[in-house]
């Protein structure tokens, strides 16, 4: 029983998965991961760099002496940036050609 | 109890929550997108098998990279310095790049479902029963345990409530993978591996430059313990006989830490190998536990490095005495100490997060296990596949319930959960012998497979009751009412034994046994190719940094050199 409908599944979707299903409807259908990582870590990036700007004695003497908002600020602005550039210039693809790194 | 409230309070004002609640928005909004994109039982439980390696291999490590896991490498780190860099370095790194170049073509070449679904197609039913049901209970209950910790940690750290804790916790897991599925908890999981990064590394170059960068780390733990040099040396005191190293000897360390826990856990664990499997190509599937190694070999820097600076700046760490913090608190201390608010809120959320995604690694494992491997074969069969997507939807839910119960019996029984966790250990432990014998012997036969899984669990079990009552795993040399027993040296032990009698009750079995024939091994077993597989000529020749071998060498080598500078 198992055996039976493990052979005809392995057929309908197993190594001609590729004709039963064009995998390029169900990448386009899944969302880009990028934009969404990229967008995130702008925000942060954008308000952790704005607050350290403004971050007085007391939250520089805390981080030993560091304007550590500041720094991760342009971390995660370059990150994000990055990801967001990336998802741009690479796009989910609809063909076959690896559209994703 | 009184040690985890020890613990400062956070100095948490609205923009570090504003922080968290970004955060908490786009998880849900994974899940609601990642819906979308759901119309058949694999889209739910294998994310239709169409995601790139590079996601599915930050996937990969985040799985592993839940809050426990951090907290317990920088309690390590304290505790035990830079040795701790062995369960990376030998206990996964190996492990991830045998998964990728030798193991992954039998599961994703052999479309299995799950890594208890090639244990059916390789050998039988009750083995594969056993080793489902096995896996099931110790995932919901591992997930159980991270909500636990989760809820004590933000008890301690921001003050609320257990209850409220669990529930925000488990709401949100509930949400994302009863909408999303595997996508959802995978796409939260590359997210997370981000935030969780953001939030560290802010900890420790302020940590770093406080104590005056890693010459002045040295003096200043030097200064603090005795012996304190003995905590920048990898390997220092572990040679057999009479060892001083803080994990036992070479033996242990090699044998049973990097060969049969680290590959039993790294290429047989569902929840990691899951994560492969949704990977859209056989190519993908072998890049991501390699693309997955390369964040692995740096992550100790993120971890044993804070649990140093710890030992040097925060007063009676782990002095066992009244109101001071545990190892455990290392990384709480420093983000409490060193972070101004704002980053102080980035490193929050990359803790909650990662408990979350602990969680959710369990809990999206647990769902395809119990539908696929339990449900559908031995319960309810022949049904739709809108059927079992239901199930795994519902079944979602109740794992979640579960794990909720699990997470209040084990704020009432602490040590319970321990038991728990070593119990299961002993099923694991097992595996990696059954496994290879399964890809590489085509003679191993389906009786020897469920006799060496049940005969190398039973074998755990005994080696660690006994190893109780060897002298030989005290650090003193011998038993006595006062000393204490290297608990993490009779585990490596325990497993070797385990792996042992795997291995030969499996050969003993099969030679008294009838193998399967051939043909129901194909694509299963090495050297038994499957007539069905696209002919590999056919497939697009991957560019250069994409080649599984390259990747693999690479990764391999730069732990080599790694280990060599801090030998």
């Amino acid at each position: 029983m198992a055996e039976m409908s493990e052979s005809t599944e392995r057929s309908a979707q197993g190594h001609v998965a590729t004709q039963v299903r064009d995998p390029a409807d169900r990448s386009t259908r899944l969302f880009d991961l990028r934009y969404l990582i990229g967008t995130l870590f702008t925000l942060y990036g954008v308000v952790l760099a704005v607050v350290g700007l403004f971050d007085s004695g007391h939250e520089i003497a805390k981080a030993a002496g560091i304007r550590i908002n500041l720094w991760v600020g342009i971390g995660m602005l370059v990150l994000g940036v990055l990801f967001l550039a990336w998802a741009r210039w690479r796009p989910l693809r609809h063909d076959d050609g690896e559209p994703d790194a | 109890m009184n040690d985890v409230l020890a613990v400062t309070r956070l100095d948490v004002n609205a923009l570090d929550y504003g922080i968290l609640a970004v955060y908490f928005a786009v998880v849900v909004a994974i899940g609601v997108l990642a819906k979308r994109a759901i119309a058949t039982s694999e889209d739910f439980f294998l994310s239709g098998r169409s995601l790139p390696a590079w996601v599915t291999g930050l996937a990969f490590i985040s799985a592993n990279l839940g809050a426990l896991e951090i907290l317990g490498m920088a309690a390590n780190g304290a505790q035990y310095g830079v040795t701790t860099i062995h369960f990376y370095w030998i206990g996964a790194v190996p492990a991830m790049v045998f998964l990728g170049l030798v193991m992954m073509p039998f599961y994703y070449g052999s479309r299995v479902h799950s890594v208890p679904e090639y244990l059916r197609r390789r050998f039988n039913a009750p083995t594969h029963l056993f080793n489902a049901l096995t896996f099931a209970v110790a995932a919901v209950l591992t997930a159980g345990i991270n909500l636990y910790a989760l809820a004590l940690v933000i008890r301690s750290l921001l003050g609320w409530p257990i209850p409220l804790s669990v529930a925000v916790g488990a709401g949100f897991v509930l949400v994302y993978i009863t909408l999303g599925g595997l996508s959802g908890a995978i796409y939260t999981e590359v997210l997370q591996f981000f935030v969780i990064v953001a939030g560290l590394v802010p900890v420790v170059i302020v940590g770093l430059h406080a104590v005056g960068g890693w010459n002045g780390l040295q003096h200043a733990v030097a200064a603090q313990v005795p012996h304190g040099d003995r905590l920048f040396s990898s390997w220092t005191g572990a040679g057999t006989g009479s060892w001083t190293n803080p994990l036992g000897d070479w033996i242990g360390i090699v044998m049973g830490l990097g060969f049969v826990l680290s590959f039993g856990y790294w290429t047989t664990n569902f929840a990691e190998v899951q994560r492969a499997l949704s990977a859209k190509d056989l190519s993908a599937a072998r890049r991501t536990p390699l693309i997955g190694a390369f964040p692995k070999i740096f992550i100790p820097a993120l971890t044993i490095i804070p649990g140093l600076i710890a030992i040097a700046v925060v007063p009676n760490l782990g002095k066992n005495t009244v109101g001071a913090p545990t190892y455990n608190d290392a990384i709480p201390q420093l983000i409490g100490k060193f972070l101004p608010n704002g980053v102080l809120g980035v490193a929050l959320t990359g803790l909650l997060a990662a408990f979350m995604a602990g969680m959710a690694a369990n809990v999206s494992s647990f769902n395809t296990v119990f539908t696929y491997d339990i449900w559908r074969p031995y319960v309810v069969r022949d049904r739709s596949d809108h059927y079992y997507l239901n199930v795994g939807r519902i079944i979602t839910v109740v794992g979640i319930l579960i794990g909720i119960g699990t997470a209040f019996i084990a704020s009432g029984y602490g040590n319970i959960m321990n038991y728990v966790q070593l119990l299961f250990s002993f099923f694991n432990a097992p595996l990696f012998a059954t496994f290879i014998i399964a890809m590489f012997w085509k003679r191993a036969t389906p009786w020897a497979g469920l006799a060496g899984l049940v005969a190398g669990t039973l074998g755990a079990g005994v080696m660690h009751l006994a190893g109780y009552h060897i002298g030989y795993f005290y650090p003193g040399g011998h038993v006595g009412p006062h000393e204490t027993i290297n608990a993490q040296m009779v585990n490596f032990y325990s497993a070797i034994t385990a792996f042992v009698v795997d291995a030969v009750v499996t050969v003993i079995v099969t030679l008294f046994t009838t193998p399967k024939p051939v043909e129901q091994l194909r694509g299963l077993v090495w050297g038994v190719p499957d007539p069905d597989a696209p002919d590999p000529a056919l497939a697009p020749k991957p560019r250069w940094w994409e080649s599984p071998a390259i990747l693999g060498g690479g990764a391999l080598g730069l732990t080599l050199v790694l280990s060599l500078v801090f030998l």
